[in-house]
């Protein structure tokens, strides 16, 4: 991607963010009061983190791919399960999947 | 101003160091996408929203245009739209201060407020703001730290960024699924991105996995 076009996604995503936080402030509650807009709402958080996991795990360009990544992915997946915070999680990941990338 | 409640001033350190420090992740992954360290420092100051800024990047890393990054991370900062609305009416202020109550909504400046409602509306709010300013001094810290690292690492792979980078998201996704329910709808999720990975141009299948979210979501249960 471009300079300029990183410039917009950025700066798009800033004021969007923003905008969406200000709303929340200043419009009536019951704007918000649709019980199904809330439901879908917590649910789009899951969709969309669940989607980038495997966007970015397991596919390259618009291909499934299978590599070093997805070990990186397996050792996240088994420090979770063993309750290891965040941070341990992501350079487990980021360990297991280099030694593959360069053992491989 | 009253008394700063101690426990409160607890909760909102700890969560604002803890939560501060994914912030190396986010600038690792950020400069990993090919935005600069001025770009991914201004990204935390700016969009202080730590889903939607993993979500741009990550739908930039993946090839995706422009209009699918922003509204990847648009919809992910919908929910502090609602975070919004309940912190309102317990904050109470206008003007300026109302602009800066609204840029530090987010996750854990309202999870501490709620969280001190034994403790009184005065513990609230002081939970809000603390920790709203607390993750967000650390979180840009720690967002510069990455940016900084990953500069001066080089090639992604070579040091497992590219594994990094879903892992953290793994990391996010992971304490919402508290029940069967959101277990399946992030199931359904992985493998609904995935079979329409192939049909759609690259970053478009992130976004149209909201489509899971409107079906799961449209009855109630």
């Amino acid at each position: 991607m471009s300079t300029g076009s990183l410039w917009i996604v950025l700066l798009g995503t800033s004021l969007f963010c923003f905008v969406l936080k200000l709303l929340g402030h200043v419009v009536p509650e019951r704007w918000f009061a649709n019980a199904r807009l809330q439901r879908i709402n917590a649910l789009i958080p899951i969709s969309l983190l669940s989607a980038l996991v495997v966007a970015q795990g397991l596919v390259t360009k618009t291909h499934v791919v299978v590599d070093h990544r997805l070990v990186g992915l397996f050792a996240a997946l088994a420090a979770l399960v063993a309750r290891a915070p965040f941070p341990v999680v992501v350079v487990i990941a980021a360990v297991s999947s280099a030694v593959v990338y360069h053992w491989h | 101003m009253p008394a700063l409640v101690r426990s409160t001033l607890r909760d909102a350190l700890s969560v604002s160091l803890t939560v501060g420090a994914y912030g190396v992740a986010f600038g690792a992954a950020s400069v990993a996408a090919g935005f600069s360290t001025l770009q991914t420092c201004l990204f935390s100051l700016l969009t202080f929203t730590g889903a939607s800024q993993f979500a741009a990047v990550g739908v930039v890393a993946s090839g995706g245009v422009v209009t699918s990054a922003i509204a990847a991370a648009t919809m992910l900062g919908t929910r502090n739209a609602l975070y919004a609305v309940q912190m309102a009416p317990l904050l109470q202020v206008r003007g300026a201060r109302r602009v800066f109550a609204a840029h530090v909504t987010i996750d854990e400046s309202t999870g501490v407020a709620l969280s001190q409602a034994s403790l009184g509306t005065s513990a609230m709010r002081q939970g809000f703001w603390l920790t709203g300013l607390g993750v967000y001094l650390f979180w840009n810290l720690f967002t510069l730290l990455g940016a900084l690292g990953a500069s001066a690492l080089g090639n992604p792979a070579s040091w497992g960024l590219d594994a990094a980078v879903p892992a953290a998201f793994l990391g996010l996704v992971w304490p919402r699924l508290e029940t069967n329910f959101l277990r399946v709808v992030a199931g359904v999720s992985m493998v609904f991105a995935l079979v329409v990975t192939p049909w759609l141009p690259a970053g478009l299948p992130i976004i149209t996995t909201a489509l899971v979210a409107v079906i799961f979501g449209w009855r109630a249960r």
